[in-house]
């Protein structure tokens, strides 16, 4: 390991009401990977974007190779050979690789403002084949994957000689296949003596690539141990402040036979190719499978969101038409998005106002009248039952924390009756302490006789919680385990099942980039 | 045979898909039009109506370059036509008031645009007032600053007569006896060359583009938004500054009481031209094309004679249907 590069002490960061810095230290040695974890809300990405220039410390020092800096902004950092790469890339979908690699330090024309786009497009080459990437700078990055985005920036901070690079959550959005490249990368640089601190929720990935572990908790250091002597219960631990065992939890008891939901022939286009399967009431069904294997869009599908080509859905039985969401409600299924920001909360919004969304109808009395007792009584008990930490039904919702924030969603489909529950990446973003309570919940709603379906791409995950798992590939249903036969290793080979031969695996972030053009 | 099959949807898929389609479409309609108003009158397609279309193109035209940088950004600039009202009574002012020579009355016009714009730019980008709002705030300012100037009443030329030839004399007619084409009609050509280099070859033109796409990002990545921002609204009260002086030099005279609704003719030919209003995409040329179409629809309707109140219903459902059609195309993918 190098030299010392970064060393920060006693950084104390407020925002309005919040403490999210409280007498922070973090430090850094050239070529080591040193991950930086802590549940959400712990102050891990606020401490860093202090670190990168985009937000003002409060207090405190940042000795950088040996000298104090003040960084003001994002620009100085990366003068200083500091790049952050944040959870939400941060790129221009309308412009071209090179473009968003060069941004605000174009090369020039001799005339003043004019643009040397040649020379912007030759300096990328060199960047990605030091990441033995092939990539065609002229590409839009609109038309990319997001592993292909992801190392889009990955080469943007190369381009600016980053001695430290900051990864925040770099896998989330990842497959098996592009974590291994990505982890195959972050040696790489490792070796050429980069720094690299990498926030991470997924603690499994510890042991794979770091070097040192500094764990936070509410805005506050814990500690810092070097990765061999630590053990990954040792740091969940630290990080809730309290010992938990990640033993599996007992499966509701056999989900009896009767049948909720049937879907066949599920056709559309390229995405879904003749999907069946079936779902008992009680039942907790995972669905796994690599990122773009079709889950999400057979989920949107069963819930009337995308139009479908061909196939039957079958409720308790009884055929049914699905042409909207509403459709869906109406026959109780109820969908939780992947994006729950995006397309499952009205975030400026209360806690009460996004309980009852989905069903104000049952709240409004003559006239349009909204019955507000009523709907205060429901969210009271939705609040209660789900245990969602809130000051008060009146808080906004962008205020929650993941975890609270995916209780509310769910919250909101419990109101609406349902029989059906699609969670859609059920945990993604949310803290290991937060993710057992959504997991315990999920155990209750089956129990309670809820039909579920659940979408992961964490391997564990699908294998605690699901009866019966299906493994979908390229658009089609290529396996379907019980839960006593299934082990992450016939999961992965079904879910690398393409049809012409298994030349994929491999390859390194998906020849998706290339399908997507059609 | 079905691969290659295959692959021939999908060529011609994203060649439906591209940017140039939607120029294409646009074009497509607007020689649609020529030769559907053609065909209903013997009138429309003679050389006084042609230039006529192309003299009325001139002022929306030049407008709507300004308005496409703005739109690009992901903005809006609804002073473009009372801007455009003030800087032609400032050159009002500096000719005939203050009598300045007239290309440094115009250059002075030009720049009294400019400065509306950077006060937009300043006002959106420094104080964060959305655009929407600052650039009305912007349009009462400049229709009130107009009629206060002017003291309620016309300013004419009448002492420069070159001004009026910088919208009416003919530079072409000069060189090439019978090819009369207005000089108003070179400065729009002008003006959407000169729009167009900026746009894709320069710096500015480049985080126009980047801005609208993701402002974030952007501003993470070092550029100074705000600084570039401001240039842009700063831009487009110079192209409202130059159409105010061609409208000037056309009528001989600065009309303050002219102007509202200009903003919205020039938002409708940047969108027609496939500018799309979340930021991000749009050209130079779809945007001249789209000044087109308006001008040729009103100009043609009139022929027709169709009443003007009936001339508006249709713009409103082109307006309408170019931006469907734009959507129709995307959700094909």
């Amino acid at each position: 390991m190098g030299d010392m590069l970064l060393q920060m002490e006693g950084v104390v960061k407020t925002f309005p009401g919040v403490h999210a810095l409280d007498e922070c230290r973090f430090d850094l040695r050239a070529g080591e990977v040193h991950a930086l974890v802590g549940e959400n809300g712990a102050g891990k990405s606020t401490l860093m974007k202090v670190f990168a220039g985009i937000y003002k410390k409060d207090a405190g020092r940042i000795l950088y190779k040996g000298k104090e800096e003040d960084i003001p902004t994002p620009r100085a950092a990366q003068q200083l050979g500091i790049s952050m790469i944040h959870q939400e890339l941060n790129l221009m979908p309308h412009l071209t690789v090179a473009q968003n690699i060069f941004i605000g330090r174009e090369p020039r024309r001799r005339i003043p403002f004019v643009l040397h786009e040649k020379e912007i497009n030759e300096k990328a080459e060199p960047l990605f084949s030091m990441l033995h990437l092939k990539l065609d700078p002229r590409t839009k990055v609109s038309n990319l994957t997001v592993a292909r985005q992801q190392m889009v920036e990955i080469a943007k901070a190369l381009s600016f000689n980053a001695e430290v690079l900051i990864m925040d959550e770099p896998t989330a959005a990842l497959t098996d296949t592009e974590i291994e490249e990505l982890f195959r990368i972050i040696r790489q640089l490792r070796e050429k003596g980069v720094g690299i601190v990498y926030i991470t929720h997924r603690l499994e990935e510890l042991k794979r690539i770091s070097d040192r572990i500094t764990v936070m908790r509410d805005g506050r250091y814990i500690d810092t141990v070097p990765t061999q002597e630590a053990t990954i219960d040792q740091i969940i631990s630290m990080m809730v402040g309290r010992i938990i065992y990640e033993t599996t939890p007992e499966l509701p008891e056999n989900p009896d036979q009767e049948i909720v939901l049937e879907v066949k022939n599920l056709r559309r286009g390229n995405v879904i190719k003749d999907v069946s399967f079936n779902l008992k009431r009680g039942e907790i069904l995972g669905f796994a499978g690599l990122m773009g294997a079709g889950r999400t869009e057979v989920a949107r599908a069963i819930f009337g969101a995308d139009p479908i080509e061909s196939g039957d859905i079958h409720i308790l039985g009884k055929q049914v038409q699905i042409k909207s969401p509403r459709d869906a409600v109406a026959h109780g299924i109820g969908y939780l998005s992947e994006d729950r920001k995006r397309y499952g909360l009205t975030l400026g919004m209360d806690v009460e106002a996004n309980i009852v969304l989905a069903t104000f109808k049952k709240f409004l009395g003559y006239l349009g009248w909204v019955n507000s007792a009523k709907a205060h009584a429901a969210a009271d008990r939705v609040v209660q039952a789900l245990s969602i930490k809130t000051p008060g039904l009146q808080q906004k919702v962008k205020y929650l924390s993941g975890g609270n924030q995916q209780k509310v969603v769910i919250g909101k489909w419990l109101t609406a009756d349902t029989k059906i529950l699609i969670f859609d990446e059920p945990t993604r973003g949310i803290d290991v302490g937060a993710k057992s309570e959504i997991y315990k919940l999920l155990n209750d709603l089956a129990r309670q006789g809820k039909a579920i379906i659940m979408i992961s791409s964490e391997l564990p995950e699908i294998l605690r919680m699901s009866h019966r798992i299906v493994v979908m590939c390229e658009g089609r249903i290529t396996g379907e385990l019980s839960i006593d036969e299934a082990t992450q290793e016939n999961i992965m080979k079904y879910a690398t099942q393409r049809r012409n031969g298994d030349n994929g695996r491999n390859e390194i972030i998906g020849s998706d980039s290339e399908l997507r053009g059609d | 045979m079905q691969i290659e099959a295959a692959r021939r949807k999908v060529e011609i898929r994203s060649l439906l898909r591209s940017d140039a389609t939607q120029k294409v479409l646009a074009f497509a309609g607007l020689i649609t039009l020529v030769v559907v108003f053609s065909l209903a009158s013997p009138n429309f397609l003679t050389f006084d109506n042609v230039i006529g279309i192309l003299l009325a193109t001139a002022v929306n035209g030049v407008l709507a370059l300004g308005v496409t940088f703005v739109i690009i950004t992901a903005g809006i600039d609804l002073s473009v036509g009372t801007v455009m009202t003030f800087s032609a009574v400032m050159a009002g002012v500096f000719v005939t008031f203050w009598g300045l020579p007239v290309p440094l009355g115009v250059l002075a016009a030009l720049l009294a645009g400019g400065l509306a714009g950077l006060v937009n730019g300043l006002t959106i980008s420094k104080m964060k007032v959305p655009p929407f709002i600052a650039t009305l705030g912007m349009l009462y300012a400049t229709k009130g600053l107009s009629l206060v100037i002017s003291g309620l009443k016309p300013i004419y030329f009448n002492d420069t007569p070159i001004f009026r030839e910088i919208a009416m004399g003919s530079v072409l007619g000069a060189i090439i006896p019978g090819f009369v084409i207005p000089n108003a009609v070179l400065v729009l050509f002008g003006a959407a060359i000169a729009a167009g280099l900026i746009l894709n070859k320069t710096v500015l033109g480049r985080y126009t583009f980047a801005i609208g796409s993701n402002e974030e990002a952007t501003r993470l990545s070092g550029v100074n938004v705000d600084v570039w921002k401001t240039a842009v609204y700063g831009l487009s009260g110079m192209f409202s500054g130059l159409a105010g002086v061609l409208i000037a030099a056309r009528l001989n005279s600065a009309q303050p009481a002219l102007g509202s609704g200009y903003e919205l003719d020039a938002i409708a030919a940047a969108v027609i031209g496939g500018t799309s209003l979340s930021g991000g995409e749009g050209t130079i040329l779809g945007t001249v094309i789209g000044a087109f179409i308006i001008s040729t629809l009103t100009n043609g309707l009139r022929i027709l004679s169709v009443p003007q109140e009936w001339q508006m219903v249709v713009t409103g459902a082109i307006v309408v249907l170019a931006v469907y059609a734009d959507i129709l195309r995307r959700r094909r993918e």
